[in-house]
């Protein structure tokens, strides 16, 4: 006898290639930030196939808990340590891809074809869940009943991961804090020995289209002076093209002479022209 | 839903995971998908509880998750102390054992 | 070869039962000097000449009383305490006091007290005086235990002793680089002779089960063995170390290096004969094997020839006194040989050797204590006026050794060449013609030394040595003079009873072979007075192209001897153990621990400190496991 296609074969036909799919992006997106949203989505489609299994307060946890709170806080430190930079994907160790497809496919290979045809027939959980009113109920019972031992022990772990995070995330001061005038004292100190200027750092550039901090001020003869942007952005690479900036301004100059007939910017040119 | 068929996608998911823990670099890509491993064992037990007919199984998926939740926790602080040290989240610059 | 048993000695009473205090004294004193050290640095040497002349007086006593009382009990044994028990051995430590050793005990403490009396003047400026007197009792101590032992094992203790004490003493001056290594020299010489004396008393050990004297010659007169040869044998490579016989002899002429009592004690009067002394203590083994006697007959004919030959052609006064010795022991040792017509003689010449040959190394010492310790000959010369009790009593010493008659050596040596003819032409002919030699090499040192032109070098002013030295000269000279004549009728008899030999007839007047003897010594003097007194004696060695003269200043070649034959192959044999040790062994072990270390690195590998590689391994070993349990289960 065939089957009835019921909601919940339509349900997982859906959501099962769906949650692969997400799986795969994970692994194979380049930036970290898709690979966090593909695992959401993954989650979100097994939520959606924990409802068809009768687990309703399993699939609120799922999204709650899962795709709310960790993913969030995976994005949260994914920001931090900088979202925009994608990750390399040439492999460095020899062999290592090879290798993992293999170890994959055997592992799925070989969950698949111990587990997956030992199962005849499915009790489902509709009695279960009925027997205190709900599926909530039915767990609650559960939980503050047969489990409550290991219950008691999660609040354990948790108050130990927070403590514990908590004390990852302080940040030790190796060195006393400095104080204003010890501070003064060491800038005069290196002004003496090696001439650093003491005074404040020169600003950012305010340059013709521009007026970002990312933009270095030009000095008089061009260049740019290196100290004018902050050292994250240098590191990062984050500052605009000199280049390009000082041709945007030697080109409004130009328009302007042609405007004006006077010569503008560059003297020894126009000295040479007069003569 | 044929829980064989569920059982199977639980093991495909919980393969590409482990694809990926191996072959990712990013340590944060690396933590998800051991996140992905952890969600399809969570579904292997759903699906447990659907064939046994007892609520037992989706006990320990909200255990899983409780559990989840802590390591998570943990080992993004982790993380972000390597991040500070070394300015880098790449798993392959913290090998200091080879020499 | 028949012999007659020798009577068994009586237990000990009265005053022999005291008889260990004679060892006991010294080795107090020696102790007290040793420990001592700054405490007893003032009047430490006295002490010790006071112990030697105490058990020289406890020796006399011995004698005078073994003299008086029958021949049958004059032979005492002193048992003293068990030493080894072991197993179905037991051995014990005990004296045996009989004609033979009261004698050694005589010369040992005679000639050692009087050498302790010379080295107060000798070593009065010395800071280390009385660490050289603790030596000096040191060895006055083992010379008797080796002497009183009434077993191999004790005497082999005394042994051991006279050669630490001789070690110590040839390297007393020890800041002197060559004395350090002639002490080293002597020391692993003696080695080797110890090699042998160690096995011929575990063959007795195996043999006979006792090592006492008494019970190896019962059993040695009581049934002949193959294995008497082999104990002959490794008895006489035990003699030739001590004895610096050929070929064990290199050693003796750089002991010289030590101070000149050392070589007048050591070197010439005592230590030195005690090889002779154990081969006449064995006369029951030689007894039993002709080819054992045989070759101490021959090592003493070559030894005698070789010192001789060395002594003639040195320019060091000492060396040519240490070439004299060794060919004077050469002919104690033909006479030992020769069998019961020798012993009596070898010991005889022993005696009058340890009073003439310590006469002239004293007398050596004074006149080097005049020349300002020069030893060379060279440099001396019309010494005779300068240092007259010196002179005298060395003339003494020089007569009695050529054999001048009425002197000491003329009864003991005369009656040895005669032995010697008796033994065989060969061995008469080459002992007549060793004394010929020896008048000569002694008429050149006298020469050279007294006579002859003055050849001092500048600055040199000789003078007379100070009592406590010419006193005991002059005791050895006159012992020199008159010990043979004393001894001639009488110490066959003595020796009769100790050794099982008959007394031949010995006569005061020289016999034929004593008129040949003369004759060539006549020659020998002859020759030398010509050469070194009518001539003049070169300050400069002349150079020599004559074979003979060379291979005498080296030593008849002993030294190099020695290379080829022992040190190359042993050097040979070390480097071949080492190239052993370093290409066999070492890259061995090397190549080991490289296999290990290769594979620790293909391990090592594995620890790449790479996350992902353990991730991967991991993940591997899973899908291993599992398809193994999967496989399993399909089974």
């Amino acid at each position: 006898m065939i089957p009835l296609a019921l909601e919940t074969d339509i349900l997982f036909a859906i959501c099962g290639p769906l949650a692969v799919a997400g799986a795969l992006g994970l692994v194979l997106f380049r930036k970290a930030v898709y690979s966090a949203l593909s695992l959401a989505f993954t989650m979100l489609n097994l939520a959606a196939l924990y409802v068809g299994m009768d687990a309703p307060m399993l699939a609120a946890a799922q999204i709650i808990v899962y795709t709310g709170a960790i993913m969030m806080l995976f994005l949260f430190v994914l920001m931090l340590v900088g979202v925009d930079r994608s990750d390399s994907l040439v492999e460095t160790l020899k062999g290592q891809r090879i290798w993992a497809v293999i170890g994959a496919v055997g592992i799925s290979g070989l969950l698949i074809a111990g587990t997956g045809q030992m199962v005849t027939r499915a009790l489902g959980v509709r009695s279960a869940n009925g027997e205190f009113g709900s599926n909530v109920q039915g767990l609650a019972a559960l939980i503050f009943g047969k489990y409550v031992f290991p219950f008691e022990l999660t609040s354990a772990l948790l108050i130990t991961a927070a403590v514990g995070a908590m004390i990852l995330a302080q940040n030790v001061r190796l060195t006393p804090k400095l104080s204003q005038r010890e501070m003064s004292v060491q800038r005069m100190k290196a002004y003496a020995d090696s001439g650093t200027h003491p005074g404040a750092l020169p600003s950012s550039g305010v340059v013709a289209l521009h007026n970002s901090i990312a933009v270095p001020a030009l000095l008089p003869d061009g260049s740019i002076a290196p100290d004018s942007v902050s050292e994250t952005l240098h590191t990062r690479g984050a500052i605009l093209d000199t280049a390009e900036l000082s041709q945007a301004t030697a080109k409004n100059f130009g328009l302007i002479a042609a405007a004006t007939g006077t010569e503008l910017g560059n003297d020894t040119n126009s000295g040479g022209e007069i003569e | 839903m044929n829980p064989d068929f569920v059982l199977w996608l639980a093991a495909i998911l919980f393969g590409i995971g482990a694809f990926g823990l191996i072959t990712r670099r990013n340590a944060l890509v690396a933590f998800m998908c051991v996140e992905l491993m952890l969600n399809a064992a969570n579904l292997v037990l759903v699906t447990m509880s659907e064939v046994h007919g007892g609520l037992d199984g989706q006990v320990a998926a909200l255990f899983v998750m409780v559990v989840a939740a802590a390591e998570v926790v943990v080992g993004l602080s982790i993380i972000v102390m390597v991040y500070r040290s070394r300015r880098s989240v790449s798993v392959d610059t913290a090998s200091l054992l080879k020499r | 070869m028949i012999t007659l048993l020798t009577d068994l000695p009586i237990a000990a009473t009265g005053a022999f039962s005291w008889a260990w205090l004679m060892i006991a004294i010294p080795a107090f004193g020696a102790a007290v000097l040793l420990l001592g050290g700054k405490a007893v640095a003032g009047f430490g040497h006295w002490l010790a000449v006071l112990a030697s002349f105490t058990s020289f007086g406890i020796a006399v006593v011995l004698f005078i009383l073994m003299l008086s009382s029958p021949e049958s009990s004059r032979a005492v044994a002193v048992p003293l305490f068990e030493w080894i028990h072991l197993g179905s051995w037991t051995i014990s430590a005990g004296l045996l006091i009989d004609q033979l050793s009261i004698l050694f005990a005589l010369l040992v403490t005679g000639v050692g007290s009087v050498i302790h009396l010379y080295s107060v003047g000798y070593m009065a400026h010395d800071e280390r005086r009385s660490r050289f007197f603790a030596f000096l009792n040191l060895f006055i101590t083992a010379m008797l235990i080796l002497v009183l032992a009434d077993n191999y094992l004790v005497l082999f203790v005394g042994w051991e002793g006279v050669g630490l004490a001789s070690y110590l003493l040839i390297g007393f001056w020890q800041h002197k680089p060559s004395a350090a290594a002639a002490a080293k020299k002597a020391f692993v010489m003696n080695r080797i002779g110890d090699l042998g004396m160690t096995l011929s008393i575990f063959a007795m050990l195996a043999l006979v089960g006792s090592s006492a004297f008494v019970d190896v010659d019962a059993a040695a007169s009581a049934n002949a063995s193959p294995w008497w040869t082999t104990i002959g044998f490794l008895l006489l490579l035990g003699a030739c170390g001590k004895s610096a016989q050929v070929p064990l002899q290199a050693w003796l002429l750089d002991a010289m290096e030590g101070p000149t009592p050392v070589s007048a004690l050591i070197h010439a009067a005592t230590m030195v004969t005690a090889g002779v002394y154990l081969v006449v203590r064995s006369h029951e083994v030689y007894a039993q094997s002709q080819a054992a006697a045989l070759a101490v007959c021959i090592v003493g004919a070559v030894t005698l020839l070789v010192g001789a030959w060395i002594g003639c052609s040195k320019d060091d006064i000492k060396k040519v006194l240490a070439g004299s010795t060794m060919s004077q022991i050469g002919y104690m040792m033909l006479a030992a040989g020769i069998g019961p017509a020798g012993w009596a003689f070898a010991i005889f010449h022993l005696l009058t050797h340890g009073f003439f040959k310590a006469n002239m190394f004293l007398g050596a010492g004074s006149v080097m204590h005049a020349m300002d310790d020069d030893v060379n000959m060279r440099n001396y010369g019309g010494l005779a006026k300068v240092i007259p009790i010196t002179f005298i009593t060395f003339a003494m010493g020089y007569l009695a050794i050529i054999g001048f008659p009425g002197f000491a050596g003329y009864f003991s040596k005369d009656h040895i060449i005669e032995a010697a003819f008796g033994q065989g032409l060969v061995f008469g002919v080459i002992a007549l013609v060793g004394a010929g030699i020896t008048a000569f090499y002694m008429t050149r040192l006298m020469c050279m030394t007294y006579l002859s032109q003055k050849r001092w070098n500048q600055g040199v002013k000789p003078h007379e040595s100070p009592l406590t030295m010419t006193i005991p000269l002059i005791i050895l000279a006159a012992f020199s003079f008159v010990g043979g004549a004393v001894m001639n009728g009488w110490i066959q008899g003595w020796l009769a009873p100790a050794l099982g030999t008959h007394p031949h007839e010995v006569g005061w007047i020289p016999s034929g072979i004593g008129w040949a003897t003369l004759v060539v010594v006549g020659v020998g003097v002859g020759l030398g007075w010509f050469l070194f007194y009518r001539k003049p004696v070169p300050k400069q060695a002349p150079d020599t192209q004559n074979p003979f003269t060379i291979a005498g200043r080296n030593d008849v070649f002993g030294d190099a001897v020695n290379n080829i034959l022992v040190v190359k192959p042993a050097k040979l044999a070390a480097d071949t153990i080492i190239a052993n040790d370093t290409w066999v062994f070492d890259r061995g072990v090397d190549a080991l621990a490289n296999v290990f270390l290769k594979l620790s690195n293909v391990g090592r590998k594995l620890q790449s400190g790479q996350v992902r590689s353990y991730a991967l391994l991991m993940t591997l070993g899973v899908v291993l496991v599992t398809a193994v349990l999967f496989i399993g289960q399909l089974g």
